[in-house]
């Protein structure tokens, strides 16, 4: 099922949290307003500390808001307790019951919802399928392997078919080969379910390769909601930048051109046509970035002209570092070829050549 | 000639043999301080009563008979003995009250502790633990001023208008129960804050997740995980509570006897050293079946829960 856009699932309106008072007052989330659609795949990422956490367990029930209110299909479920809620969660730890067998803990939410023991035992027998857990179904949860474990919590989080699945870093313990097999099985499941996840993540390509749409946080705020590619190639701040990717920070004149876009001129000169970030009129002095991958390294001037620091060769690609000459540093991301090298040597005088529309100017 | 396999089994006893030496002080103190005293307990309880306390050198089963019958002073026919029955079943009764109580009691309470942020969890158990190292005669004379009949308790029952006369508290079994809880609960609560220790949160948090409400999480999470808990807790308060002889004696006034002063009394003005050897092994095999049965049962239900 796709991602229905018209529909909000969660909607979340004015949140704040604040822990303490007085001097120890933090303010976990700040005036946070986001809406989730129906079906979707939706990411909070941010650093460890930035609110996702907090948000996703104002959600769940687990802690209430200070202030604001948390719709779900349009009621407002903020008051509500965690066990009123259509929303089921799956946690980082999977805090799987340990005297419980597999399918015990995968039967425990609908058991609890009082239903019949035959229809307990069907869905139960459905979930094991679904996670592919069937095998395993009278082990204990302590003789299972972590990836195993993550199965069964994501199964016994889907059994009581909630509105909304809440993942809190689901991912984290698992290696890196398993984290990326149930990255796809992750999706696979969203998609056959049709059920709205809300995903906590810290890591930028998890949210980037799962989600349909992202939510950037950092000290409390959502500082931007986009899909991967807005998030990815139009960031509008600084931070998000920063946080997702690889980038180049430029400092610039711009000033307004045509379709909303704007003249950049870089400190060698040149100017270069970049697009802007939403709500912005850009003028004067700005920062700009250009993803590595989006600028190329000529002989000659290019762009900007500078001397090559380093060289990082990574399989698939190379790095170039290179000291610019009006000061700063650049990165060059160029995929490799078989046979050729980089084509470049270390303090051979080079340009940067940044293509059309590459780069992009930030809000601060 | 010696062959490889000679030196190994020479090699393997005198390593049985260091063993044994090295383990020399722990079975001297579990032979000297376990097994040696309770022989010495058994062969008493088999011997005849000396005139001034003591023992005569004759064997005789008349202790292990008076501890359940006796024999009437008149006609010297065997009955029942009432006394002792009714004094086994007080005991019993009252230790497996205590349990429930401290059970009942402790449990919030080191849930309460358990949940508090952990630089005041130490102060929390401190102050539970502070009557503990009081000492207990005084905590028991305490009790029995609160609860006596010009008391706090009954002053206050009487100003309130509760009550017109006192109520008599003290030297009842109700005296005793209030007195052994009071004394006992901090056994209840170390063991069951120990466990709940260890418990983790998130687990509660993802049955409040899945549904379930507050009783159920209970029932069906905290209880099971912190069983063990539970499980040392009863038998740290049931075994010192069936034997309890302070707390009946200032509060039951030697009227309500429980088995520790009928132990007491034998070995005391009863001059009656084998009964009291006889009586105090009888105790030793209520707790050892209660101990049993209990065991049992907690492993079984352990079982059930999958």
């Amino acid at each position: 099922m796709p991602a229905n856009p018209d529909r909000g699932a969660i909607d979340v309106r004015g949140v704040s949290k604040i822990f303490g008072s007085g001097a120890d007052r933090v303010a976990a989330l700040d005036d946070v307003s986001v809406v989730i659609c129906e079906n979707e795949f939706f990411t909070l990422l941010g650093p460890s500390g930035c609110g996702k956490t907090t948000l996703l367990r104002l959600i769940a029930g687990f802690d209430f808001p200070t202030y604001g209110q948390i719709l779900l299909h349009g009621q407002d479920i903020a008051p509500l307790p965690p066990f009123k809620r259509p929303v089921n969660t799956v946690f980082q730890s999977y805090a799987l019951f340990p005297h419980m067998t597999v399918a015990q803990n995968i039967g425990f939410g609908l058991e609890m919802l009082g239903k019949p023991k035959d229809e307990v035992t069907a869905r139960v027998d459905q979930m094991l399928k679904l996670v592919k857990m069937e095998a395993l179904k009278n082990r204990k949860t302590s003789q299972i392997s972590g990836g195993q474990q993550q199965r069964v919590a994501l199964a016994r989080a889907l059994a009581p078919q909630p509105k909304v699945l809440l993942l809190d870093e689901p991912l984290s313990a698992l290696d890196y080969k398993l984290r990326k097999e149930m990255q796809i099985e992750l999706k696979r499941l969203q998609h056959e379910t049709g059920i709205t996840f809300i995903f906590v993540t810290h890591d930028q390509e998890e949210a980037l390769t799962m989600s349909d749409r992202i939510a950037v946080m950092s000290q409390g705020k959502i500082l931007q909601v986009g899909t991967p590619w807005d998030i990815y190639d139009k960031p509008s701040e600084r931070f998000v930048a920063d946080f997702i990717g690889e980038t180049n920070f430029l400092t610039a004149k711009v000033e307004p051109a045509e379709g909303g876009k704007a003249n950049a001129t870089l400190s060698s000169g040149k100017t270069i046509a970049a697009t802007v970030a939403e709500n912005l009129v850009p003028s004067g002095e700005a920062t700009i970035v250009v993803r590595p991958e989006h600028a190329r390294v000529v002989k000659g001037e290019g762009h900007l002209p500078g001397v090559i620091d380093n060289i990082v060769y990574f399989g698939t690609d190379t790095n170039i570092h290179v000291r610019l000459d009006g000061g700063g540093a650049f990165i060059v991301r160029q995929q490799n070829t078989r046979s050729a090298g980089s084509g470049f040597e270390l303090g051979e005088h080079v340009g940067i050549l940044i293509a059309d529309d590459a780069a992009q100017v930030l809000k601060d | 000639m010696t062959t490889a396999a000679e030196i190994a089994a020479r090699a393997e006893r005198d390593d049985i043999r260091k063993r044994w030496l090295l383990s020399t002080p722990a079975l001297v103190i579990i032979f000297l301080a376990g097994i040696g005293p309770l022989l010495v307990v058994v062969l008493y309880s088999f011997l005849t009563p000396g005139p001034y306390g003591d023992v005569k050198w004759e064997f005789s089963t008349d202790a292990w008979v008076g501890v359940f019958l006796q024999r009437d002073i008149f006609d010297d026919t065997l009955g029942i003995a009432d006394a002792h029955l009714s004094i086994f079943l007080r005991s019993v009764r009252l230790s497996f009250a205590t349990t429930i109580l401290t059970l009942l009691f402790g449990f919030p309470t080191a849930y309460f502790i358990a949940t508090r942020p952990e630089r005041t969890q130490a102060l929390w158990l401190f102050v539970i633990t502070i009557p503990f190292w009081t000492n207990l005669l005084i905590r028991t004379f305490a009790v029995q001023e609160v609860i006596r009949n010009e008391g706090i308790l009954n002053t206050a029952l009487i100003w309130l208008g509760v009550t017109s006369t006192p109520i008599q508290i003290l030297y009842t079994d109700w005296a005793i129960g209030i007195g052994m809880v009071y004394v006992y609960l901090p056994l209840m609560v170390l063991p069951l804050y120990a466990s709940m220790e260890k418990l983790d949160f998130r687990l509660v948090e993802a049955g409040y997740d899945l549904y379930a409400t507050r009783f159920q999480v209970l029932r069906r999470i905290i209880i099971p995980l912190v069983k063990p808990g539970i499980i040392a807790g009863s038998i740290l308060v049931f075994i010192p509570s069936l034997g309890a002889y302070v707390t009946p004696r200032v509060l039951g006034g030697g009227k309500q006897m429980m088995l520790g002063n009928l132990i007491e009394l034998q070995f005391g003005a009863g001059r009656n050293w084998p009964l009291g050897a006889a009586l105090a092994l009888t105790l030793t095999v209520i707790v050892t079946v209660a101990l049993l049965f209990y065991v049992r049962y907690a492993a079984h239900s352990e079982q059930r829960h999958g």
